[in-house]
């Protein structure tokens, strides 16, 4: 590890890696160093459920996310590594009249905005996953469903390690095990930063470390609207390919997709409190499997396989906080709540744009973390952790 | 599982409760800043480590109750009656 760079990055997950590759592939700045407390993608990155869509509901946020699906479709190709992106298809169901209306607002200005989605019957539905419980005498029962081919699911891991290798190629260097311990600002700047590994000099850091993203800009005395709260998911054995598609749920709390290995993977929304805690609870699996039975009878005899957590630093209005803060040279790519995975090449985009001009990119612009401070909040009410 | 002390009921699984949040000073509404009061709505501490916070036991005795809890760990260490409600 060197004593300076020109950029640091805090947190070595896609969205850090990202940042660093498009640094330097876009605009030349390679003197970046990517620290990580852990291992790259031990994060959130390596937590998520792995799955791709820009069906959101706010035209800011379907811009952003579309954004970020057009680089996922090249990124194999840009990255020279297999990120096995699968664009299956995702369905969104809605299993009363107000989520109904949610799926055909979110359908009209995803189809304004250019990006395939589109409301469905059940017999469509039915046909597009054939294991799904449709009949009307269901608990909850499937009235429609959002419908939005281009979203998918990828190797999550892949898209970490293509970037970091990418980066690693174009001369940033990537330090883990490496945990921040303070960030030095004087006269209302960013002087550098200290490491279990030593200290750095940096006029510029990037905190892009999703679920203890309030841990680090504390260290800088920035103040953020964020609450960490434990997401689960679980996985079971593997089983024949039976399901194309992405299964969501709002109501019932749960998403499922088929990995190309044939296990199933699901994931819920936030737990309903804050916690830095990634231990997995008996109430979360007890819930997740009677909400999978709900829609898949089917399932009664697969086995899971294990279950885990990751944090979602998570904003009042379900948007992320990007660009700068009041500290200058310091910026946060944060308040990723339960979508920083699919947001991660676009993200890493717009900050290696914003640090390497000095200016908020139009894509990120409604994102600034002055927003609370104006009331000028970005209602996503498309996200996962958003019960409809 | 978290158990929650409460001191009306009793230990009781945290899903009975509904988490309301950190403890923080309301300022008075008719002197507080935009600024203020939006700081108040939004920023939180979020720490790592002991916080205070209030619970409501929605399927129990319905009070609002303060406890501390570590966010790490999710060790509690107290839990009193509320002194306002929220």
């Amino acid at each position: 590890m060197k004593g300076s760079y020109d950029v640091v990055i805090i947190g070595g997950g896609v969205h850090g890696l990202a940042a660093a590759y498009y640094l330097a592939a876009n605009h030349g700045i390679t003197d970046v160093a990517v620290l990580d407390k852990g291992y790259m993608g031990s994060g959130g990155s390596g937590r998520n459920t792995a799955i791709l869509r820009s069906n959101y509901l706010t035209p800011e946020g379907v811009k952003f996310y579309d954004r970020s699906v057009q680089l996922y479709q090249r990124l194999a190709t840009d990255l020279d590594y297999n990120v096995m992106f699968s664009q299956r298809g995702h369905l969104t169901l809605a299993h009363s009249d107000a989520s109904l209306r949610t799926m055909r607002w979110r359908a009209e200005v995803n189809k304004v905005e250019g990006v395939d989605s589109e409301v469905i019957g059940p017999a469509e539905i039915k046909r597009l996953a054939p294991f799904l419980d449709v009949s009307p005498a269901a608990r909850y029962p499937i009235m429609g469903a959002l419908w939005h081919p281009p979203g998918g699911i990828i190797r999550h891991d892949a898209v970490v390690w293509g970037y970091a290798r990418g980066a690693s190629a174009r001369g940033a260097h990537i330090h883990q095990n490496t945990e921040v311990t303070g960030i030095d600002v004087a006269g209302g700047r960013v002087r550098g930063v200290r490491t279990s590994q030593g200290d750095i000099a940096t006029p510029v850091v990037l905190n892009a470390t999703a679920g203890w993203s309030t841990l680090i800009s504390d260290m800088a005395g920035v103040s953020m609207p964020v609450m960490t709260s434990p997401l689960q998911a679980a996985v079971t054995e593997p089983v024949k390919p039976f399901l194309s598609t992405v299964i969501v749920s709002g109501t019932l709390h749960v998403y499922i997709s088929q990995t190309d290995r044939g296990e199933l993977v699901f994931g819920a929304s936030v737990d309903p409190f804050t916690s830095y805690s990634m231990r997995g609870s008996l109430e979360f699996i007890e819930g997740l499997a009677g909400h999978v039975l709900e829609l898949m009878p089917a399932l009664t005899k697969v086995r899971l396989l294990r279950q885990w957590a990751g944090l979602c630093d998570m904003t009042p209005d379900f948007s992320p906080i990007m660009g700068k803060t009041p500290v200058d040279g310091f910026l946060v790519d944060v308040g990723w709540g339960t979508y920083g995975f699919k947001a991660g090449p676009v993200s890493g985009e717009a900050m290696a744009q914003c640090i390497a001009s000095g200016q908020t990119p139009d894509i990120i612009a409604a994102f600034g973390l002055e927003r609370f401070g104006e009331g000028a909040l970005v209602g996503e009410k498309g996200a996962a952790a958003v019960g409809h | 599982m978290i158990l929650l002390p409460c001191p009306w009921c009793g230990p009781r699984v945290a899903t009975e409760f509904a988490h309301i949040g950190e403890v923080s000073a309301r300022p008075d509404p008719g002197s507080a800043t935009p600024a203020q009061w939006r700081g108040y709505l939004y920023l939180r501490a979020n720490p790592c480590g002991w916080t205070r916070e209030t619970w409501y036991h929605r399927a129990g005795c319905r009070r609002y109750i303060t406890v501390e809890r570590h966010t790490e760990t999710n060790e509690v260490r107290s839990a009193t009656p509320a002194r306002e409600a929220v």
